[in-house]
Formats: C-alpha cells, structure tokens, sequence
C-alpha cells in the first residue's frame, strides 16, 4: 500500500486515495472533429510504462482534491506530486 | 490408544538439566487422546519429542509415516488442530507453547474449520516508525540497538517468545558473557527507550510498497484456547517504517535421499535446538550428515547432552582439520566425501547406508550400515529472503554459500546477518550495528555505529559441498519414489523426473505441475533443494542456473478472523439508515440492502406474503395514496455562479434556463457515451441547484463530478456538498396524494394549475416544520415530495401517516417501487444498465416514447403524461462544446444518420419513426 503525500494534507495511506489514471490526458477541444480511431484513442487507450508515470489521484477520503503524481510502476516510488493543471514536471531518467 | 510411531524400550529424553524450559512448571496436554507432561517453555514438538514421540501424523496422500522435522516455523511435517473455543485447524507443533491442559490432534495436511462461533476477539494496531527490525537474534538485536540509541522510533519484531534467534539453542559467548546475557542486557536496554518497543509471539508476515509491513501478534495463545477478559487474542499491526532491517535468519536445508521422509531423519539445527534450548533429546543414537560446518556442533552438542553420535558424515571431501579434530576427540567417527544414500525403517528411522560421491555426485565404493535412531541432516542454509522477496528485492545465486542470496533492493531496506549469507557471528553483530545505524541516519537520526563486542563459538563457516541430489543405490531418478522432495505435498524425485520429461524447464512450472512448495509451509526449508534436484535433473550447473520462485505474503499462514479483527458481524460493513426508520422497524417493514442503506422492501401485514403485500401496496399507489421513504436517493448541493453551466455539461440536456422552483430530469454519461446515472434536479435559486441521483451511486456521481470540475473545469465557479442525509424525504403518492398534502399544507394551493407537474415550493407545514415540497413522481403516479431536515423525518412521516389515515394511506417499500415503475417501463441505471448502455439503446428499452424516460427519478406523473425528458440546448461527455454522444441528451430511438465523424448523430428525429431492430450505435 502505497504511502501518497496529498500536496494539501501531507502524507497519507493509500486507502484514503482514489486512482484516476494516467495524467495530462486533455478531453478533446473538438470531439467532433476526431475520427472514431483518435475518439477511441481518448477513451481508451493509455501509456503502459516501466518507470516513471504521470498520474492522477484523488484524496477522496480526505480534502477531496484532484492531484498529479509521478511514479515509478516498478518500484512505486513516488517521484514528484504537483496541482493538477501544473505541467507534467522533468523527470530525469 | 497405542501410538504407532511411539518409541519403546528408550529411557526418558527429557536432559536432566539445561534448556529454557522450566522443571518447576510441569504442564500436563493431550496428544491424539494420549496424556502426556512436559514444561513451560516447551513447544508442543519438544514435549512430544520428550515424551518419545515422533508427533507428526502419516503422509496426506501416501499414508507413510513422519515426524517432527524441524524446531520451527519452516515445519513440513507436525500439523496439528488444537481443541477449544474456536478450534483452529493447521498449526504447527514446532511453533505452538505448550501450556496446561492443551489438547491436539496430528493431522495429515488437512484441517476442519470449527463451525461454532469463535468468541475471541482479533484487533488492529496501526503504527509508523523511523526503523523497523524484524528477527531479533543477534545480527536484529545489534540493529535494534544501534538505531535505538540514535533517538529514533525502533520496533523489534520477532516471532519467539523471547529475542535471541539461534542464540537460544547455541551456546556462544559475547562481551564476555554467556550469549543470553547479553540478549537480556540489550532487552533491557531498549525496554527502556520511550521510543522502542518489542513485539515478541509476533510474525512479519507481509511486506507491502514503500515500507508497509503486517506483523501478526500472539497475545494470549501461549495462556491457553480461552479468551482473555480484555485482551485480544491476536492483534495485526499495520506498521509504516520509514526504514526496515531485515534481520529474518535462515533455514537449513533437508537433503533429497531415499527414505529421507522417515521419523527420525531430522534437521541438524533442529536437534540442537531441542538439545541446548529445550533440553531434549530427540534420539539416543544419532548419524549426523552435513554439507558445511554447522552440524559439527550438533554432533558435539549430542555426544555432551549424553547420545551416541555413530558417525558424522561430511560430503566434502576435506572439511576443515578444526572441526574433524573437535569430533574426533569427542569419540566421533568422520567420514569424509560421503554421504547418507538412503535412510531404513519401519515406523521410524533405524539404520542409513552410507557411501562415498565422487566429484559427481556418484556412489564410489561399498555402502556401509550404521543403525541409529536419529538422523541430523545440515544440507546447507538457505537465507529467509521470503520478505525480501516479497518487497520485491532480487536475489542472486551466491556459489561459495550454494544459496540464493539477497541482491538488489527495490524500497529503503536492509538486509543483515544469515539472511543476507552471513552465517558467522562477528559478522552478524557487525552488519547488524552497521545497518541500525544507517537506518537511523537515513530517518534523520544521526547514529553510531557500536563497536562489536569480543564473541566466541561461531566462527566463519568454510565451503559447502552441496549434494541436491543424493543418487539412488539402484534405479534411475524415475524410480526414486522415495526420495522426498516436498513432505507435505508427498512430492518425490520421480514427480520432478516426470514434469522434466514432460517438457518443463522453468521452475514455476514444475512447481504447479508436482504442487512442490505449495503446501502450508510454502517450502521455507526445501524450495531451495528442490530447485537443486531440478537443476540436476536438467542437467544444470547449479540452482541459480534455474533460478528460484518468488515468495508472497503470508509469510505463515494467518486466520482469516484476525486479518477481519473487529470488522466482522454488524461492523463489517457500515449500515446507513434514515430518520424514518424507527417507525419502520416499529411497523414490520421487511429490508433490503440497497448498497449500505437499510431500505423497507415491503410492509407485510398479519398473515401476508410478499406477493400479497406488494400487491395490496401497489393497489393503494394506484388506486388510493401511498407512501414511501425516500430519503436514500442521493442529493447534492451544486452551488455558485457557473452552476447552470456546470450542469449543462455533465448532463445531456440543458439546466441553465431552468426557471427557479422547477425541476427538470436527467441523464449523465461517461465520457464514453454509456449511461452513468441519472435524476431529477431541481432549482432552488439563480446560484443554487439541488441534483438527486440513484441510491446506490450517490458517492460515484459526487466522485464523478468533482473530477470535472477540478480537472478539467478549475475555471468554473461551482461547489458541490453531499446532502444526502442532510434532508428526509417523504414520496406521497397516488390518486389521492393531493388531499393528503391538502390536510399537511393548508396554506399551500395544490391544484394542478397552482402547483404543476415539476415544480416545487418552499412552505412550512401545519405542525410548523419547514418543507419544500416538490411535484414529482418516481413511478409515474400523481406524487408529492416531501423533503424536511433530517431531524424532523420521522414526526413529518408521522403526520402524513395521520393525515393520510382517513384515505387509508399506505406505506410501501422497494419491492412496490419496483413494480409500479416496471409496469410503466421505467428502468434504473445499475439495475436495468450495466455500464454498456448508451442513452439510445435505454430510451429504445422502453414501449414507447411518451415512457422511454424513465429511472428510479425520471417520472412523469399521471396527472401529466410526457413531459420529464424536456431537455434542449447542450452538454454531456463532458465537451464545452456540441458533440455526437454529447446529443444523446435527447436520444431518440431512431438513429437517423451517422455524423460526419462516423459516430451516430442521435440529434431527435424529425419524425419518430421506431427502428426495426435496435441498432448498436458503436456498431
Ligand atoms: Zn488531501
């Protein structure tokens, strides 16, 4: 169980916390300038990486704020938690 | 009852001194109906070892004879399930105190759960720390110290009784002093800390991200099956560290030999154990077989507690000249690059055949006889990586200790002492102080590093000469069907020959395949040796050419009644339940679970059935007035400027030219186009909207809608409170709901033309309570809601009951709902949707359009047919923008022309002509 330091409440358990997936995923502008293939792009389809990843997570157990989480998927370590609406930051490899 | 395996004709084998048991403190407990008496300090094992008996039950599928194998919580063999309270079943003697009157029965790998109530009481710690030591033997203890003095936050964790790991059955000296001397001066010395506590009966059993560990406690089992009055039996700490040192020790290994399962044929470490710190003799005539050095001090130590050692076997071929001359002194024979190749008896162990390997492994020259009555087998030591493992730390093959080892870590841990390889005891006092106080700097907590004390008769261990796979006198590894390889799971040399010669090479399959290391031990002693007989079989080099399983928690088997603790019966899951749900109780409802609220399923009176009830219910509804609670339909506040535009987004029609006072219903999607939940909401003033939402998704929405508004909305001035149970709401329905409400409210016109279909108004009502009631209906009825602060639910109730008693007004419960919203073609989102429905192929659900609209809250009333789908303008998959699933807000069930993106436009149809078959919109 991870351990998440909300950036509004400081350190917290997992369980407090609710996943939201991957971060920086932006609802589309025009959705109905995307063909089916970029709509279904939006919908489903997300990065799978080994390392650091961008995330979302919600203290809903808590302040109930949205917030940005960079994660190691293989160690989870948590490299950096930052606003959402903050850009993703420079993680170095 | 005569015992089978029970040895006769053998004078007492409890030592007449020594051990830390004590000989003031007989204690009397009953083995498979047979009395005996041991000691407190005993475990149930070393009693029955003392009693001269063998205390394991015959194998689970072959039926052979066994007995205690080990001292400890790597035991393959002695199951028992201990009678009490609350029986438990799969406990093992090694580990269970024994203590007056405990009464167990051997199993073979099977045990019964009790079907009675277990009336012990299982409860939770939750506890963040600085450092976390789990083992307290030496290489623990030094940790525990060295990080204790920094000031920083220490747990010790150990699973005995009392610290001091192997130091217990040894007898080493450190500071000058015997080593259990020093064990109880740095108990004290950490007893003392503030900031230092000690879990002793207490297991890690399982290793979670960033530094989250389980840790299971014993509290009273050691006392007796009973529970304690104020103490919980077992309690689960839930530990953060901010560093761990993994201080677990190790286990010997048995070795795979013909007849190696026999009673009698013990580990080397075991029997010293039982020796030194139980004053046992668990034979009286010993063979000792050995890989390392170790188990010269279990021949040593036997031949001092008074047994004959026959012979000590080495399979290197020049061990080191100390240790021969030590035994040989002691009278003991040695014989060098040899080893037992099959081990004889009937009920037990009588006699191994000896014989020596060449360089591979293969019998040279005459096998020889040597009887005995116990065999102590030392097949070299195997690190407990098990938490490791389990942290995800890697392991690598380390020859010059023929054991997988702790490699890479992959959190803030540490790893000391035989767990980590180091088998000596200098080094394990060393690594200890070193990584206690690194541990502690790396928490923040400056820390030295203690000097080592001078120690003594644990000296740095020579070479190995592993044998994985100690050949057969006759017959090929197909044959050897008695060359044990798991004891537990019966799984034998043959097995493995037989999943080698199916094709299997990767040891997770031979594994599944022959179920070795499967069993309740999890192969702590033989995983290892196992991965030897099938590098062997496959012709490897070593095992780390194969490589080795990875572990998972538990690290020993836990009871499902402690990880639940106190969160069982009426607290396992909260129970929600509204103001009105007295006089329900009081009035016979019969309830349902609709998510965690407690609803009335139906009011059966004297004599009725549900179906008679329902439709005595349903009747009123229709033909009369009825009424029901309906205060679990989830309401949120949406408050601020931008709450119109906010709704016009998560919606699929329109909110924000909604006329105060008025409600309008609708429908929310997902982002991909399915149907998510859906509701009335009703304007309460320019900046104010109060939603109502499903029962059971009321957390989901409010979830749902936070996210938008914070993720991809920040620019929207609108906040959302869940008033859920901030307001009761009292649903009058039917015909006569309106003279009903006439008699409640007085002052209020309810004429159709005064107070129309979807609309509301705030009133007071006659017993003085402040109301706001709105003209909505749930199951298409003429209906009244009736929505008053919480504290006031149960007396309004009362009053409708009172003023609707003349009409014969009638309380109903879900079942009805159900019905009377069925019978009208009204679905519910979650119940007639699974999260594959879009808004078309819902509203296509129902018979016709003027009833496709639906829901638990859609609803129009009878007094006003066709009117809750009203929607216009924009919103839904949450664009600011128009979009194609965004025109499901008024879904039609003709999907007239694809979009120019190739989605379907579901814009209304110009005419309403119905599909001939229900088209899926994402094809
Ligand atoms: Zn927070």
């Amino acid at each position: 169980m991870l351990l998440i330091a909300c950036p509004w409440c400081g350190e917290r358990e997992e369980l407090e916390f609710h996943y939201g997936g991957q971060a920086h995923v932006a609802h589309p502008a025009e959705p109905e300038g995307l063909s089916d293939s970029q709509w279904g792009e939006y919908l489903f389809v997300r990065d799978n990486p080994k390392g650091p990843f961008a995330e979302r997570w919600s203290h809903s157990a808590g302040c109930r704020r949205w917030f940005n989480v960079v994660r190691h998927t293989v160690t989870h370590e948590i490299l950096a938690v930052y606003p959402a609406g903050q850009p993703k930051p420079v993680i170095l490899p | 009852m005569s015992d089978p395996f029970r040895l006769p004709h053998r004078p007492a084998r409890r030592l007449p001194a020594g051990g830390r048991v004590d000989r003031s403190a007989p204690l009397r407990f009953t083995y498979d109906g047979t009395r005996y008496t041991g000691l407190r300090g005993d475990t149930l094992a070393s009693a029955l070892l003392a009693n001269g008996v063998a205390g394991a039950s015959p194998s689970l599928y072959r039926g052979r004879p066994r007995g205690i194998a080990t001292a400890g919580v790597e035991e393959p063999n002695a199951l028992v399930q201990v009678a009490g309270p609350g029986s438990e079943p799969m406990l093992l003697a090694t580990t269970l105190e024994l203590y007056e009157g405990l009464t167990a029965t051997g199993l073979s790998g099977r045990g019964r759960l009790d079907p009675g109530p277990d009336p012990a009481v299982y409860d939770k710690m939750h506890l963040h720390t600085e450092v976390l030591v789990v083992g307290a033997g030496p290489a623990g203890l030094a940790a525990a110290l060295a990080a204790g003095r920094s000031g920083a936050r220490v747990v010790l964790v150990d699973d005995q009784p009392e610290p001091g790991g192997s130091l217990l059955a040894g007898h080493e000296e450190i500071d000058g002093v015997p080593a259990l001397d020093w064990v109880a001066a740095v108990r004290e010395e950490l007893a003392a800390r503030p900031g230092v506590r000690i879990l002793t009966r207490s297991t890690a059993t399982g290793y979670y991200d960033h530094n989250y560990l389980l840790v299971a406690e014993h509290r009273t089992d050691h006392l007796g099956p009973h529970p304690v009055p104020g103490v919980s039996r077992q309690r689960l700490w839930h530990i953060r560290a901010r560093r761990v040192v993994l201080a677990t020790g190790s286990h010997e290994r048995p070795m795979v030999f013909a007849g190696n399962d026999l009673p009698g044929v013990m580990s080397a470490a075991a029997v010293r154990a039982y020796v030194n710190r139980y004053a046992v003799l668990p034979g009286h005539r010993a063979v000792v077989l050995t890989t390392n050095d170790h188990a010269y001090a279990t021949a040593l130590d036997l031949v001092a507690a008074g047994a004959e050692v026959s012979a000590l076997v080495d399979t290197r071929p020049e061990p080191p000249a100390g240790l021969v001359d030590a035994a040989r002194r002691a009278g003991i024979e040695v014989v060098t690059g040899s080893c037992v190749v099959g081990a004889y008896g009937d009920a037990a162990v009588a006699a191994v055949r000896t014989a020596a390997l060449d360089a591979d492994d293969a019998v040279t020259g005459p096998v020889r006889d040597l009887a005995c009555d116990l065999l102590a087998v030392s097949g070299g030591w195997s690190p407990a990586v098990q938490l490791w493992s389990q942290a995800q730390g890697t392991t690598r093959y380390d020859e010059d200790l023929a054991a997988f080892v702790p490699a890479r870590a992959a959190q803030h841990v540490d790893i000391v002492g035989a767990a980590r390889g180091v088998l000596d005891l200098a080094g394990c006092l060393d690594g200890g102080f070193a990584a206690g106080a690194e541990a502690a700097r790396s928490a923040g907590f400056p820390a030295a590093v203690p000097a080592t004390p001078a120690n003594s008769g644990d000296t740095r261990p020579s070479r190995p000469r592993p044998v994985w796979l100690v050949p057969g006198e006759d017959g090929d590894p197909s044959t050897w069907h008695d060359h044990f390889v798991d004891l537990q799971r019966d799984a034998t040399v043959a097995d493995v020959h037989r999943a080698v010669r199916a094709g299997m090479r990767s040891v997770e399959h031979i594994k599944r395949y022959t179920t070795i290391g499967t069993a309740h031990d999890q192969g702590k002693a033989s995983a290892v040796s196992a991965t030897g007989v099938i590098a062997r079989l496959l012709g490897a080099r070593t095992p780390g050419d194969v490589g080795t399983t990875t572990y998972r928690g538990p690290y020993v088997p836990v009871p499902f009644a402690l990880l639940a603790g106190r969160e069982r019966g009426p607290l396992f899951d909260p129970v929600r339940t509204t103001a009105i749900h007295p006089w329900h109780t009081a009035h016979g409802a019969v309830f349902e679970n609709v998510g965690q609220w407690q609803r009335p399923r139906y009011f059966p009176l004297a004599g009725e059935d549900m179906d008679a009830a329902v439709l005595r219910e349903c009747r009123a509804a229709r033909a009369g007035v009825a009424v029901m609670d309906a205060t679990t339909l989830g309401k949120i506040d949406v408050i601020g400027p931008d709450a119109g535009a906010f709704l016009n987004r998560v919606y699929t029609n329109a909110f924000a030219r909604l006329a105060v006072n008025s409600a309008r219903y609708g429908m929310m999607c997902r982002a991909d186009g399915m149907v998510f939940d859906d509701g009335v909401t009703l304007r309460l003033a320019e900046d104010h909207y109060l939603m109502t939402t499903t029962t059971g998704n009321a957390a989901g929405v409010l979830d749902w809608l936070e996210e938008w508004l914070q993720t991809e909305w920040p620019e929207l001035r609108v906040r959302l409170t869940s008033v859920t149970e901030q307001w009761a709401t009292v649903a009058v329905v039917g015909p006569r709901s309106r003279e009903v409400l006439g008699a409640l409210v007085p002052d209020l016109d309810v004429s159709n033309d005064a107070f129309p279909f979807m609309t509301a108004r705030e009133t007071r009502l006659a017993n003085g309570v402040e109301a706001r009631i709105c003209r909505i209906s749930f199951s298409g009825e003429l209906a009244f809601e009736i929505n008053v602060a919480s504290w006031y639910g149960l007396a309004v109730w009362e009053s409708v009951i009172e003023a609707g008693r003349p009409l014969g007004i009638t309380p109903y419960g879900t079942e009805t709902m159900h019905v009377l919203r069925a019978e009208k073609g009204y679905p519910i989102v979650g119940q007639d949707t699974d999260g594959t429905v879009t808004p078309w192929t819902w509203a296509w659900s129902g018979s016709s359009p003027g009833r496709r609209t639906s829901s638990e809250n859609a609803r129009s009333d009878g007094a006003t047919p066709a009117a809750a789908t009203a929607g216009n303008s924009s919103a839904c998959c949450r664009s600011t923008r128009p979009c194609c699933c965004r025109r499901a807000r008024s879904w039609s069930p003709t999907p007239k022309r694809p979009c120019p993106s190739g989605r379907w436009d579901m814009s209304p149809p110009a005419t309403a002509a119905p599909p001939s078959a229900a088209p899926s919109p994402w094809r």
